[in-house]
């Protein structure tokens, strides 16, 4: 117990210091590589509490797709991030006063409610004797199939669309043609000259 | 655990599967074959698909664990639409190909856009409706900016998609308070806990999401105050796209909005109804009066379909089954209005280049006569002119309010009426007593023909043979709404 108690502190407190680190960095692809440490730190948690489907897909999906992109648009994109913050002292009255009232409202309604002295018994994640993965994958594919083939249309979609509006065919570009380049003969492209001594062709 | 029931859901299974096959088949061609092909097939998948919904017919059926059901309030909305969005896309090719973006992706694009209307008045929870919302409304962002070197068209697509993705959030959000306070997803569910016989009363938080949601429903047909992406989007977007926007995609968020509000809320209807009569107020009124001012005729339509909705909604505020039912005639006289008014727009071509402007059509009845004889039936009827069809449209609407005891309501939505009609004949008294503008191509075109022919006719006609509509409308209706 102890140890999974240590292990959470250390991966708790390593991403909550990594997420202030991304709006705090000065260099964006710092930024962004805090970000991956965040996100890093969230899968280990989330594993520690015997997710660990989400957790790998959190790796997977955001550290390996959605960090990558990020990052090759910090990187593409000459953004000038020193005049995006020109104005944040400006606003920050406001944004602190928009922020207190936030918190003041959050705590009138927890205050309000009555916080039940019994805790209900704690829903399992999973059913007992299957791991979570398992779990998840016989909802997806029984109860969940319709929509979960409904998503892969929605995807299928993107992908036409994204296609359909970017994919442009450039009658001015030089693509390589294998099969031209294979069927070339010297014959065809080289010629021999004789160059008598002291003249050019 | 569920058995995996398809049966109810074939239809959808053979849109899906046909619409992927034709995607690989027609990434492999050519491309300019490819654009040439996949228009018609798609068509005919359509209507095929429209006959599975028939022949898998009426009758309450669930699949899937139940997130998705099939009755015949769903039968006779999907019928439509798909005979709908047929239409739109089978008079898009020759504008595409004249402005030079006839591509293959057009018609796929719009195939998964009427999967996800199917799988709309298809959702029986909250999540398979949010899915089903995705899946239509992504497919005609892409549309509306599929004319990517065009400025107007790609403000129109982007407009379109970040007012959406708010619209999905206000929804998301609307259902996730649901669900938080009822605990539960499915509509069966809910109908059972909420409004059966012993109905426990739903709690705050759940009426506070249903109005998020009737939110989103309200930004998904283009309802006050909701509306203000319309106008935009309809004029930059390429002529069949606003078509294929301003027709089926109404005829899903209509039966979505019907089976959310009715099934599992239908113990509700006090509370919903004034959010709904407030909308359909505003709807109503800013249709018949903004579009007084406007040149654009494809503008103009946008708050023609803004007008149009709000008086649906009055026949949804009056919450019974007539009313329903009115609202049913409603949408599907709407929507051939809107096919055949669109038809018509596509004709107006001048010197190869396509026009739109209301001043444009001056003198239409000495240079094109069958087109102008077509345009006036469907301003005569969309105004909602006796003996035409959308006149009978407003008169179930109004009917059904009045009996439910909303004649103010009613009495508002006649005299919008009025206002309205006033643009609409002013197009008619354009084409046939003002000074000819130059004539408009001819073109040859038959698909454009029918469709207006077609459209033009059954506003026409509808009044000899109204009972089929009615009887399938009155059957969906009493579907939804238990007595």
């Amino acid at each position: 117990m102890t140890a999974a108690l240590f292990v959470f502190y250390v991966l708790a407190l390593v991403t909550v210091a990594a997420a202030v680190m991304v709006i705090a960095a000065r260099n964006p692809v710092h930024s962004v590589l805090f970000l991956i440490l965040a996100f890093f730190n969230s899968a280990g948690l989330l594993i520690l509490i015997g997710a660990e489907l989400v957790g790998m897909l959190l790796v997977v999906v955001y550290v390996g797709a959605v960090a990558v992109l990020f990052m090759f648009v910090v990187m593409m994109l000459d953004i000038n991030f020193v005049q995006l913050r020109e104005g944040f002292l400006q606003y920050l009255p406001l944004g602190a006063l928009v922020g207190l009232i936030l918190l003041l409202e959050l705590v009138m309604v927890i205050g309000t409610r009555a916080v039940p002295t019994t805790v209900a018994a704690m829903p399992q994640a999973t059913p007992p004797g299957v791991n979570n993965t398992e779990a998840l994958g016989r909802l997806l594919y029984t109860d969940y199939f319709y929509l979960f083939q409904a998503a892969g249309v929605i995807l299928l979609v993107a992908i036409i669309g994204a296609i359909t509006l970017t994919l442009r065919h450039r009658p001015d570009a030089r693509r390589q043609d294998i099969a031209a380049q294979v069927h070339r003969r010297p014959q065809d492209t080289l010629e021999v000259r004789k160059v008598r001594p002291r003249s050019g062709i | 655990m569920t058995s995996l029931v398809v049966g109810p859901a074939v239809p959808e299974a053979f849109l899906f599967i046909t619409a992927t096959l034709l995607l690989g088949i027609a990434a492999f061609l050519p491309e300019r074959r490819a654009a040439e092909i996949t228009t018609p097939v798609a068509v005919i998948l359509l209507l095929v698909t429209a006959m599975l919904v028939v022949a898998v017919g009426g009758g309450r059926a669930l699949a899937f664990g139940g997130h998705f059901v099939q009755d015949e309030f769903a039968a006779f909305l999907k019928v439509l639409t798909l005979v709908v969005a047929a239409g739109t896309v089978l008079v898009a090719p020759g504008y595409l190909a004249d402005e030079r973006m006839e591509r293959f992706e057009y018609p796929l694009l719009a195939l998964f856009s009427a999967l996800g209307m199917m799988m709309m008045i298809s959702a029986n929870s909250l999540l398979a409706l949010y899915m089903a919302i995705e899946l239509h409304s992504l497919p005609l962002y892409v549309m509306a900016a599929i004319k990517r070197d065009s400025v107007r068209a790609a403000e129109a697509g982007l407009k379109y998609f970040v007012l959406g993705a708010l619209a999905s959030g206000l929804l998301l959000y609307g259902a996730s308070l649901v669900y938080g306070f009822t605990g539960t997803l499915m509509f069966d569910e809910l109908t059972q806990r909420y409004a059966g016989a012993e109905a426990a009363p739903l709690p705050l938080g759940a009426l506070v999401g249903l109005i998020f949601l009737v939110a989103g429903f309200a930004f998904k047909l283009a309802a006050v105050p909701f509306h203000m992406w319309t106008p935009d989007v309809y004029e930059g977007a390429p002529t069949p796209v606003t078509a294929f926007v301003a027709a089926a995609p109404k005829l899903a968020a209509v039966g979505l909005t019907l089976r959310v509000l009715f099934e599992p809320f239908g113990a509700m209807v006090e509370e919903w109804r004034q959010v709904i009569v407030l909308v359909a107020l505003g709807s109503m009124i800013l249709g018949a009066f903004a579009a007084i001012g406007q040149s654009n005729i494809k503008r103009l339509m946008a708050y023609s379909t803004i007008g149009h909705v709000g008086y649906a909604f009055v026949g949804l505020a009056a919450g019974s089954v007539t009313g329903v039912q009115g609202v049913l005639v409603y949408m599907a006289i709407y929507a051939v209005m809107t096919l055949g008014t669109f038809a018509c727009i596509l004709m107006m071509r001048r010197q190869g280049r396509y026009v739109e402007t209301l001043d444009d059509l001056a003198g239409l009845s000495r240079s094109d006569p069958l087109m102008a004889l077509a345009m006036a039936l469907l301003m005569f009827s969309l105004a909602g002119i006796p003996p035409l069809a959308g006149f009978f449209a407003k008169l179930y609407v109004f009917l059904a309010a009045v009996q439910a005891g909303l004649t103010w309501l009613a009495v508002v939505g006649v005299l919008t009426s009025v206002v309205a009609a006033y643009y609409y004949i002013r197009i008619v008294k354009l084409m046939y007593f003002d000074e000819p503008a130059e004539a408009f191509d001819r073109l040859r075109r038959p698909e454009l023909q029918l469709v207006a022919a077609a459209s033009a006719a059954f506003v026409a006609l509808f009044v000899l043979w109204p009972t089929p509509l009615l009887t399938a409308a009155e059957a969906a209706a009493r579907v939804l709404v238990g007595t």
